[in-house]
């Protein structure tokens, strides 16, 4: 595809990696925080061209990954009830939970069907109307509209068996929380343009205003991703520190407004369990009660109340997720813990950092 | 052949099988089991292949056999597609073409083929007349005859519309042209763009990116192989990268012949719409199956000829020389992408794009 194939010319590509090294002065930790980022830079062996001081490691960022292990069991445990189609995006599938996975259960008799849109599990439901569907809304503001549009549509057309078990996260305030937290030195975040597509460039401004952390919007072509790292590597050398978008074919300083409105008729604020993070106040969202009936925890309140939490793990996704631990240094990493035999979501996930080490750069 | 998916000879067991957790301790077949991957390989080495794994067992798409002086190429595939009716296809053609394409890499010519056929209660006549239509061109194409077969009707559920068997004869024209056989030096030929069958079938099924004409490369490529079999070109292996796509093709290879393959990401054809839809789903394209390319290791000094030779044919036009063979690290299949950096090409695993053949 000629869009695509111009942002990977390999002779722009080595240029750039020229130009980074005269800018790599010392020592830098950059992270990119989207695991669209983490698979292409690994794909593409971004790593290898980087100067040697200068670090990326893998952020929050990969949506099923930082979806809390007890909001999968309660997920599956849904799937337990009578008459329910679970239906999820199929990354999902073979994350993991306390007792079983959704792959696993669906061997063993649930119906779980992979949907590529939220808007799939609607037609769904048209079709099988004896069943109730319910929806797995995880991801961040990217995949949060086409949520919002189902749940829109379910109610226009008077559906009475769709349902929303809505997990959806805002990434500014996970990484307020990561920054807060102090536990890694960030030097520079790469951020992703999907999101910022809809959440507009000055979401971010507190990374830079509060944190005095660099920040730079980029794309995820190589080519993109290395405009991303130079901006940081310069703002870091003239120490001149702000929210640089190299992503301006895409990306602007504003929200999408259509997209915000459609948000806030459909979702409020509200705080969120992150897998790795804990709980952060005010990073996800919940459907708004006027949308209550498609709703699942208003449906079967006495699934979160049955829910135990779960227990320790040998997994270590929480620690990459937070950009502590890469993924070979996790003692599992290709020993316990492989892509046929995952013992967490960073494995498994086409975005997860361990999936993404395992695969291209063992 | 006997074990669809490559049986990787040199392959420890792989542990992936232990797969109960807690709360469910009887181990059940997943759907990843069957996506030509790491999954599936582990299924057979411990099912099958401990149960019945012949003399002379190689994890070669063909098993051979030999009676006095003739040798002969023996396989065996199921086609379970869905939809039945695809761009560029349908399941019957896919059933011919699967079957003659793994005779051929065994380097024999196709001799005949036959057909059993699962079919679900009030399937129509005329459907099935049409696929039968379909089987019978793709078997003129791929010159060979389907010479006997099997019919059975289940109760409506008890299948989904119709499950294809075939089984193919061919006579061996080139001996010990094998996935275990390929040797430092090889170069690789790839006989046109990658990603198209499995794209197509994907969105055919999932009624995506309507517009976007995605079209199944399946194809029988008897003429293809036999005009390289005919010229007398030093070919060590081919594979037919269906299930798994070329990661698993060219994986299985470099662990059943330990060695190790340089392939060179730039020179891979991926057609745009191709591109474009992997990146919609989230697919890497290499893992992506094709029922109408051939993967095939030819010694150097054939390289170029075999190269003209593969481009004369009409399923070979985008023909390119992708890669090499090196002696080690052996088992490794590493590519150089697109921008200049080195990264590794693993043997797929999870489930990816269930019943696309
Ligand atoms: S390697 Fe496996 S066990 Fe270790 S953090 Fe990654 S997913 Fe978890």
């Amino acid at each position: 595809m000629k869009f695509i194939d111009e942002f990977r010319d390999r002779e722009l590509v080595q240029n750039l990696a020229r130009r980074l090294g005269q800018l790599a002065w010392g020592p830098a930790t950059l992270m990119e925080v989207c695991g669209t980022h983490t698979m292409a830079a690994a794909r593409f062996g971004l790593k290898t061209l980087l100067p040697p001081p200068v670090k990326l490691i893998s952020g929050p960022g990969c949506p099923v990954c930082v979806t809390a292990q007890e909001d999968l069991d309660a997920f599956l445990a849904l799937g337990r009830q009578p008459h329910i189609i679970l239906a999820s995006f199929g990354d999902m599938l073979r994350v993991p939970g306390t007792h079983t996975s959704l792959e696993r259960t669906r061997a063993q008799g649930a119906d779980v069907r992979v949907v590529y849109s939220p808007l799939d599990a609607v037609d769904l439901a048209k079709q099988e109307t004896a069943k109730t569907v319910v929806f797995f809304g995880v991801g961040f503001e990217t995949t949060m509209p086409a949520t919002a549009m189902a749940i829109k549509l379910a109610a226009a057309e008077g559906l009475d068996n769709f349902l929303v078990f809505c997990v959806h996260k805002t990434m500014p305030a996970a990484l307020r929380a990561l920054l807060a937290g102090g536990e890694v030195r960030v030097s520079g975040l790469l951020l992703p343009g999907h999101v910022t597509t809809i959440i507009g460039a000055q979401a971010y401004d507190f990374i830079s205003q509060e944190f005095g952390v660099p920040g730079a919007v980029a794309g995820f072509e190589p080519v993109d991703m290395l405009l991303g790292i130079e901006s940081l590597l310069r703002q870091i050398s003239q120490g001149q520190v702000f929210i640089d978008n190299v992503y301006p074919r895409a990306v602007q300083a504003q929200p999408n407004p259509r997209a915000q409105k459609l948000l806030s008729e459909v979702f409020a604020p509200d705080d969120a369990q992150w897998r790795g993070l804990g709980q952060i106040p005010g990073s996800g969202v919940k459907i708004q009660e006027r949308y209550a009936a498609f709703d699942a925890r208003a449906r079967f309140p006495e699934i979160w109340a049955e829910l135990a939490p779960p227990p320790p793990s040998p997994c270590r996704c929480g620690e990459i997720l937070r950009g502590v631990l890469t993924p070979k240094q996790c003692p599992q990493f290709d020993k316990g813990c492989n892509p046929s035999q995952p013992l967490g979501p960073c494995m498994v996930s086409s975005e997860g950092a361990c999936a993404a080490a395992f695969r291209y750069e063992r | 052949m006997i074990f669809e998916g490559g049986g990787q000879g040199p392959m420890a067991p792989d542990p992936s099988l232990n797969n109960h957790h807690k709360g469910d301790h009887m181990e059940r077949v997943l759907l990843s089991h069957g996506a030509g991957g790491r999954e599936m390989v582990a299924l057979i080495e411990r099912v099958f292949l401990a149960k019945y794994r012949a003399p002379g067992f190689t994890g070669d798409d063909s098993a051979i056999l030999n009676f006095g002086s003739q040798a002969l190429a023996f396989t065996t595939d199921s086609f379970v597609v869905d939809p039945i009716f695809f761009p560029g296809g349908d399941i019957g053609r896919l059933a011919v073409a699967g079957t003659v394409n793994d005779l051929l890499t065994a380097g024999a010519r196709p001799l005949a083929l036959s057909a059993s056929f699962i079919i679900e209660e009030g399937f129509k006549i005329a459907t099935l007349t049409a696929i039968a239509a379909s089987m019978r061109q793709a078997a003129d194409e791929g010159r060979v005859a389907i010479v006997t077969g099997d019919t059975k009707v289940v109760p409506k559920g008890a299948a989904d519309k119709l499950f294809i068997t075939t089984a193919g004869l061919g006579a061996i024209l080139k001996p010990g042209v094998s996935g275990a056989a390929a040797v430092a030096g090889d170069k690789i030929i790839l006989t046109g763009s990658v990603g198209d069958h499995g794209t197509a079938v994907m969105l055919a099924r999932e009624n995506l990116l309507q517009g976007e004409a995605i079209i199944s490369d399946v194809a029988p490529l008897t003429e293809l192989v036999l005009a390289l079999l005919e010229a007398g070109c030093e070919i060590h292996a081919m594979r037919d990268p269906t299930r798994g796509g070329i990661a698993a093709a060219l994986n299985e290879i470099a662990r059943q012949s330990q060695v190790s393959l340089e392939i060179d990401e730039a020179r891979i054809p991926v057609k745009p719409g191709v591109t474009a839809a992997c990146e919609a789903l989230g697919l890497e394209v290499f893992q992506v199956a094709n029922e109408g390319k051939m993967l095939i290791f030819v010694a150097p000094e054939d390289a170029a000829r075999a190269l003209d030779l593969v481009k004369a044919n009409p399923y070979g036009r985008e023909a390119r020389l992708i890669g090499e063979v090196k002696a080690s690290p052996p088992g490794r299949v590493q590519v150089r992408t697109t921008i200049g950096t080195a990264r590794i090409l693993d043997m797929p695993s999870g489930e990816l794009l269930p019943r696309i053949c």
